[in-house]
């Protein structure tokens, strides 16, 4: 049992942090953060064309790096570390998951070509407007009409929703309910009837939109998989969601941890530096266990992403891999920054310092397919019902 | 990064677990899952026997290399041994300090002739071993030792005078490692000798320490002349902090994965409880439960982190955490146990202070925060030693 990264996969992360470091800096961020868009068309066409990061674990027959989820992991705990702006997530990790999981041959051969070469950005939208992350969050419907589908209602929370080339969209049949009657559409965001609008947030590194459907007519070729039967495969594809806002979350709540610490050490007060204080260092040694216990869960938790997505004895505890990992790295993130902001001090509180810009992703993604609690009480039912 | 074991490491899983099925039995029954923290003080007889018979089956020191008489097992080997004999109910093992502690010490730092003295004893399970290190004035502050021991010439061994306290198994051990002062002028880490003690001689005192359990598993030992033979000190004489200090090294180490599995078991009749009282129903508890299942669970992930980072087993910066991780998982389960028991949690079995088994889970793992270094200590070396902030200032030490 090797449970460390091998060389190959550090090369991989040290690789990413160098570029990162280069690219998302703080100037960067805040310039891509005030954008519609949402991210640096230049730095998006660096990522996919010099770095190829797109096409990381998509296999080499549709033109990807076909590595693996723990490689992918390596370097979303960078991006989460670097607060890298871009519609990489959304893409890799909900749109080529989902074409994975669930796309027809011929949904492959299109989209995950596009994807890894660079010319598509895609994104998964199945949550409604109730605020819901579950089976019960799929509220828009289709009904399937002379060899056609036609979905209509509205998707809300979807990442970067408004720029996305490719939508992969959960709708249920008219009148179904809970898991029943759930399929996967790949839609085109130009098809007939698809409005987008932006949804400006509190956390500007990521954005989101809602997305109305009007009589969407969509043929045969656009569903994935069997009709009705598509809870299982979006339950997989929110399961390595989760690993991978979880492995983003990791990399965020280090660097909380290392930027406090820095700061910490530089800051004087009573004629000593803060970090003296053992109020302050009990504080940032919580921070580290958080830190290093939300690694060894994403760890974990991407050797079983890896396979449920290729095979292997692990497969079927994605779900509660990704529940462990979810629930703690959105706690350990979110107890990371808001003791930094403590420990920074006013400056904490101000625009200037980048620690807010950690803060408020912290609750974004602790929010996103859902926080501590949700996850525990997922885990909860397995255990107690 | 592999998760998976070796068909080799399965197939030794499998002789282990067949092993325990077949021999813990009979007379061994009533001591499954018994005599681990909080129990320690309960069927010492018994599994003392336990322990002989486990050596008789080659199962005691199976992390030792061979040439030291151990089974020579690779770190997924141990890893599979204490979870095979936790799953088992395998009994609080007597000899776990003289196996986790003074063999791997010897081994380390011993002579030759100390190692064909001792190491067969522990191999054997016929001898047992306690640790003397903390004393009433060195709690935290673990150097700050005042036991003295001076050379007599004329005797031909070390004399030795003072107090050790929290010294659990002090009246089963047939011997105590003990640090010492050499030098009677030294202070804090220096001048200090590490020395091991024949317990049953006229110069030690035993008195058992009655816990807030009711239950006695510590005790304080009196150094009253105590001797010690003239080739019984490990390493020279001033150099014993060295050697206390990679002793604690081991004791973080591989045996922390089967003390996992008993933690499992312990949260496994915490959800059996929450189900048959109906508690399992309460949002509230469906919370902590589901955290305490998570919080163990990765635990399980950060041993495996730490055993594959050092193949050795040594501990890297990361593995600071892990003290402070396991005590507080743990101290919170105590709470938990109550809160699910609700109103029947404040009976006890019987007259007197007869305590439950979650009960005594509550009221010992107030211990956990405690010993072995404070969850206060801990936050300290995690913050200057993994994350390089400034040391505590020190206050000149008085002399002894």
């Amino acid at each position: 049992m090797e449970f460390a990264f091998t060389e190959e996969q550090e090369m991989i992360r040290d690789t990413a942090a160098a570029f990162l470091a280069e690219v998302s800096d703080s100037e960067s961020i805040r310039k891509a953060m005030a954008l519609e868009q949402g991210y640096d068309s230049d730095v998006w066409q660096r990522i996919t064309a010099e770095m190829y990061w797109q096409a990381i674990h998509i296999p080499e027959e549709y033109g990807g790096m076909g590595l693996g989820y723990v490689e992918l992991v390596a370097m979303l705990e960078q991006m989460g570390k670097y607060l890298l702006c871009s519609p990489f997530f959304s893409t890799v990790c909900l749109g080529a998951n989902a074409l994975m999981v669930a796309g027809t041959d011929d949904q492959k051969t299109q989209y995950l070509s596009q994807i890894a070469e660079g010319s598509l950005t895609a994104t998964l939208a199945y949550t409604g407007t109730g605020g819901r992350w579950d089976a019960k969050a799929v509220e828009a419907t289709y009904l399937e009409s002379d060899g056609a589908y036609i979905l209509n209602g509205t998707l809300r929370y979807i990442p970067d929703g408004h720029t996305a080339g490719l939508l992969i969209v959960a709708a249920r049949q008219d009148g179904s309910s809970g898991e029943q009657g759930i399929s996967l559409f790949a839609v085109p965001a130009d098809t007939a009837g698809v409005q987008r609008t932006w949804l400006p947030t509190m956390d500007q590194t990521r954005k989101q939109a809602e997305i109305q459907l009007s009589n969407v007519t969509l043929s045969k070729e656009a569903l994935m998989g069997d009709a009705g039967n598509a809870w299982n495969n979006l339950n997989k594809i929110i399961g390595l969601a989760n690993v991978a806002v979880a492995a983003e979350q990791m990399g965020g709540a280090q660097q909380a941890l290392d930027l406090t610490v820095e700061y910490t050490q530089e800051r004087v007060q009573f004629n000593r530096t803060i970090a003296s204080f053992q109020a302050v260092k009990h504080k940032a040694a919580d921070m580290m266990l958080k830190a290093e216990v939300a690694k060894s869960a994403v760890y974990y938790a991407a050797c079983v992403a890896q396979e449920a997505l290729f095979g292997g004895h692990l497969a079927d505890q994605i779900s509660e891999a990704a529940s462990i990992a979810k629930a703690y790295c959105s706690d350990a993130y979110f107890f990371n920054t808001g003791c930094a902001i403590q420990l920074y001090g006013g400056v904490g509180f101000t625009w200037e310092y980048d620690i807010q810009l950690y803060f408020k992703r912290a609750k974004s993604s602790e929010t996103f397919l859902g926080n501590g609690a949700y996850h525990r009480e997922l885990i909860a039912q397995q255990l107690l019902d | 990064m592999k998760l998976s074991f070796s068909s080799e490491d399965e197939q030794f899983r499998e002789e282990i677990a067949s092993w325990l099925k077949e021999n813990l039995v009979g007379e061994f029954e009533k001591i499954r899952f018994r005599g681990g923290g909080g129990d320690e003080h309960m069927f010492s007889e018994e599994r003392h026997t336990w322990e002989k018979k486990l050596a008789e089956g080659g199962w005691t020191c199976v992390g030792w290399p061979k040439e030291d008489g151990g089974r020579g097992c690779s770190i997924e080997q141990q890893v599979i041994f204490f979870e095979e004999y936790a799953r088992a109910g395998g009994p609080g093992r007597v000899g776990h300090i003289g196996e986790g502690l003074t063999g791997p010490t010897l081994i380390a730092f011993g002579n030759e002739e100390q190692k064909a003295r001792f190491l067969p004893g522990i191999i054997n399970g016929t001898e047992l071993w306690c640790q003397g290190y903390s004393e009433p004035s060195a709690g935290s502050d673990l150097a700050n030792v005042k036991t003295k021991a001076r050379f007599d010439e004329a005797k031909g061994k070390w004399v030795i005078n003072g107090q050790k306290v929290w010294t659990s198994l002090a009246h089963e051990a047939d011997w105590c490692f003990v640090i010492a002062r050499t030098d009677p002028d030294s202070i804090a880490h220096k001048g200090l000798g590490f020395f091991l003690v024949k317990m049953d001689q006229p110069g030690i005192q035993i008195r058992p320490i009655e816990q807030l359990t009711g239950t006695s598993e510590f005790n304080e030992v009196f150094f009253d002349d105590a001797e010690c033979g003239a080739g019984d000190i490990v390493g020279q004489p001033g150099a014993g902090w060295g050697v206390a200090m990679g002793l604690l090294a081991f004791e973080r180490g591989v045996s922390t994965l089967g003390q996992q599995m008993s933690f499992q078991n312990e949260l496994d009749q915490v959800v059996e409880t929450a189900r048959e009282n109906g508690s399992a129903k309460d949002p509230a508890i469906r919370q902590r439960i589901a955290d305490a299942h998570i919080g163990l669970k990765i635990m399980r992930y950060n041993s495996m982190r730490m055993l594959s980072g050092g193949g050795d087993g040594s501990l890297q910066k990361e593995a600071m955490i892990y003290k402070l991780y396991w005590s507080s998982w743990h101290r919170n389960l105590g709470k938990l146990a109550m809160d699910v028991l609700g109103a029947e949690s404040e009976i006890v079995q019987n007259d007197p202070y007869d305590l439950t088994r979650l009960q005594s889970l509550f009221l010992f793992t107030r211990a956990d925060t405690i010993y072995g270094g404070t969850n206060q200590i801990q936050r300290n070396i995690i913050a200057e030693r993994a994350l390089g902030m400034p040391k505590e200032a020190k206050v000149a030490p008085q002399s002894n």
